[in-house]
């Protein structure tokens, strides 16, 4: 991405004119195109030679990886800190099972709904939330989201405060099931952990891709000067409450869809389960920060350190969530910016730029420092 | 009638007790503009030392006595070890530090303590209540309770307008540049009040453990109260705080006097409710 442009120093001269661009690419990001694509084909390929052990951890890490980026883009970008992003992961998960189990609606089609029910929730939140500061707009995110579950532990139809289960009929309609059985000749289980296999891959990439494309266009821009200073901001024309409220619809609407494919695959929800602070707020939030905030790489990482100290340490319980506690706040006190932060102390690399860098060619500027008076 | 003027007696009452949750919060979020996600944690933290102590056959009076310097002391080094070294203009670390800080403490306790629901036994006064005639009796505990709340509230209110020190702490709270200009430690003054605010944290304890059970998992919900109480009674203002934990405290009586599932939705709701009418809260003083 290059944008050009041209500026006057220093008044009448045209001989001060200089000529600039701006661009976000890198000679890394080239090489990051390079070896994503096949990195995605090779992951939509597995399901052919992959265990269903394997299909399923990967489910839980794309998902993990999804709401960890859209968590980014709202507390890294935008500033807006939540601590209750689980409220739209369960309005989703509730759409879900209201769409398929009361309206018989495609499981596909209702994650679509799902997103925009997630997303309409969070106008009438945004409104309220946004009237709170900093750290008092997190714990009011955690207000609208503990609303949230004890309204649908109200609701009967969804199994009230016990909670349901998807019916089977429901998980065996889903489209493309039969395709994806003949396809790789398995039964009706696992190629339901292949198809939500596919759809996390697709959600993980799909919201890498939006907050990618979001920062590095002109609300990217508009956010970073609302991170720098909201008056200056809104002062050069920036209307920050309306990119504010944008960016979190959005990232509601896609966490709800995130939420949705989640308890489609657990095919089980409850209040607790699916409005959980430590799942879907706790856990991610550990995912951003351990990876490096407000960068594109930093989830990546995050991700992939989460998951190795899931997989080992897990079984130690509540052990394991002190651990993980107190290694947020040595991470806070030692190391605010993650490891991706440490990792580019040292290198200049950016495989995911979304910062501006001015270009001024050297040679031109060069020749007119000779030809000045 | 008489149903309804009970249930509004009983939401005052309960109204003192998430004052006691709240003033705390008031009181950091007023000098430092710190909040602190652990807070409802420590509290439940405050109510187990106390449980503790009783077991090991402390009278319970002087286990508060003893819990009480403790709690100071926890306070004045959580934040002159951590806190105020990730003090800034960035939110973001404080808010993870104490979040980090929550889930240690909840995941302590339950090692600790395992998941049983417990409750601090007072003797005699647990059950005792007052009748005030017409089938209205008012517990004796929750009314100590609500007397304490304004006692706490009344001695910091002396220490914050009336003392040096007090007003050390009002200049951090109003400038810290200038404070500090003035030769205020404005980092001693932080300790000082995370100090205070984990003492008042454990007479909120003692009086949790008194009127109801308790167990590890209790802290969140404790801070979301406190929140909606500082929040609902407007920043800055202690007694906005008193009135604003008696808001939720009866909205929680009056929902459950309705419907019983209903008790902590109706908090939450009233709080939204002040939030998008007066959002800056009934008694507003501070900015920000």
């Amino acid at each position: 991405m290059r944008s050009s442009g041209s500026a006057r120093l220093g008044g009448d001269s045209d001989r001060w004119e200089r000529h600039f661009a701006v661009a976000t690419a890198t000679r890394a990001s080239t090489v990051t195109l390079f070896i994503a694509i096949p990195a995605i084909v090779v992951l939509a390929a597995l399901p052919v030679f992959a265990s269903r052990v394997l299909l399923q951890e990967l489910f839980y890490v794309f998902t993990m990886l999804a709401l960890a980026q859209l968590w980014n883009l709202l507390a890294g970008s935008a500033g807006l800190i939540s601590v209750g992003q689980q409220a739209f992961v369960g309005m989703g998960a509730y759409a879900l099972f209201a769409f398929t189990v009361v309206t018989n609606l495609d499981p596909i089609l209702s994650i679509v709904l799902a997103g925009a029910v997630a997303g309409l929730v969070a106008v009438p939140a945004a409104l309220i939330v946004f009237r709170l500061r900093g750290a008092y707009f997190a714990i009011g995110t955690w207000v609208v989201a503990e609303v949230c579950r004890l309204i649908l532990a109200q609701v009967k139809q969804l199994g009230g405060g016990t909670g349901t289960s998807l019916p089977p009929e429901v998980a065996s309609s889903i489209i493309g099931l039969d395709f994806v059985r003949n396809l790789f000749a398995v039964r009706g289980p696992a190629a339901r952990d292949i198809l939500s296999y596919w759809l996390a891959l697709i959600l993980a990439v799909g919201a890498f891709l939006l907050v990618y494309r979001l920062l590095r266009s002109r609300h990217g821009l508009a956010l970073s000067a609302i991170g720098d200073s909201e008056i200056a901001a809104e002062s050069t024309g920036v209307d920050v409450f309306r990119t504010k409220l944008f960016i979190y619809v959005a990232t509601a609407a896609v966490t709800g869809m995130v939420g949705a494919l989640i308890f489609l695959q657990k095919a089980r929800i409850s209040p607790d389960a699916a409005f959980s602070l430590i799942d879907w707020t706790a856990y991610v939030i550990f995912i951003v920060v351990i990876g490096g905030i407000g960068t594109m790489e930093g989830p990546i990482i995050g991700v992939v350190i989460f998951y190795l100290l899931q997989y080992y340490l897990a079984a130690l319980g509540s052990w394991y969530l002190m651990l993980l506690g107190a290694l947020a706040i040595i991470l806070m006190l030692f190391a605010p910016s993650g490891v991706w932060g440490l990792i580019s102390r040292f290198y200049d690399i950016s495989p995911f730029p979304v910062r501006r860098r001015l270009i001024v060619p050297v040679g031109k500027s060069a020749h007119e420092k000779e030809s000045a008076p | 009638m008489l149903g309804w003027i009970d249930t509004l007696l009983q939401g005052i009452l309960l109204g003192g007790l998430y004052s006691l949750y709240a003033t705390g919060l008031s009181v950091i979020f007023g000098i430092m503009r710190l909040v602190n996600l652990a807070h409802g944690d420590l509290i439940v933290l405050a109510a187990f030392l106390m449980l503790a102590l009783v077991a090991a056959g402390v009278p319970i009076v002087l286990a508060l006595a003893i819990v009480l310097p403790l709690m100071f002391a926890l306070g004045y080094a959580l934040q002159s070890l951590m806190l105020n070294r990730a003090l800034g203009r960035n939110i973001l670390p404080p808010l993870l530090i104490t979040f980090g800080l929550s889930i240690i403490v909840q995941n302590g306790l339950l090692e600790t303590f395992s998941a049983d629901t417990r409750f601090l036994n007072v003797g005699p006064l647990q059950g005792a209540s007052l009748r005030l005639g017409g089938g209205i009796a008012i517990g004796v505990m929750p009314l100590i309770c609500l007397v304490a709340a304004i006692t706490v509230i009344l001695l910091l209110n002396g220490v914050f307008y009336r003392t040096p020190l007090g007003r050390a702490f009002r200049a951090t709270s109003d400038d810290v540049e200038i404070a500090q200009l003035m030769g205020i430690n404005n980092k001693a003054i932080y300790a000082i009040t995370m100090g205070i605010a984990l003492a008042v944290c454990a007479v909120a304890g003692f009086f949790l453990g008194a009127r109801a059970n308790f167990d590890p998992s209790i802290g969140p919900a404790r801070l979301l109260y406190a929140f909606e109480a500082v929040i609902i009674g407007g920043l800055g203002s202690l007694w906005g705080t008193l009135a604003g934990g008696i808001v939720v405290g009866v909205a929680q009586t009056v929902g459950a006097h309705i419907d019983p599932e209903w008790q902590i939705l109706s908090g939450h709701v009233a709080f939204l409710i002040v939030l998008v009418i007066r959002p800056r809260g009934l008694f507003p003083r501070a900015v920000d």
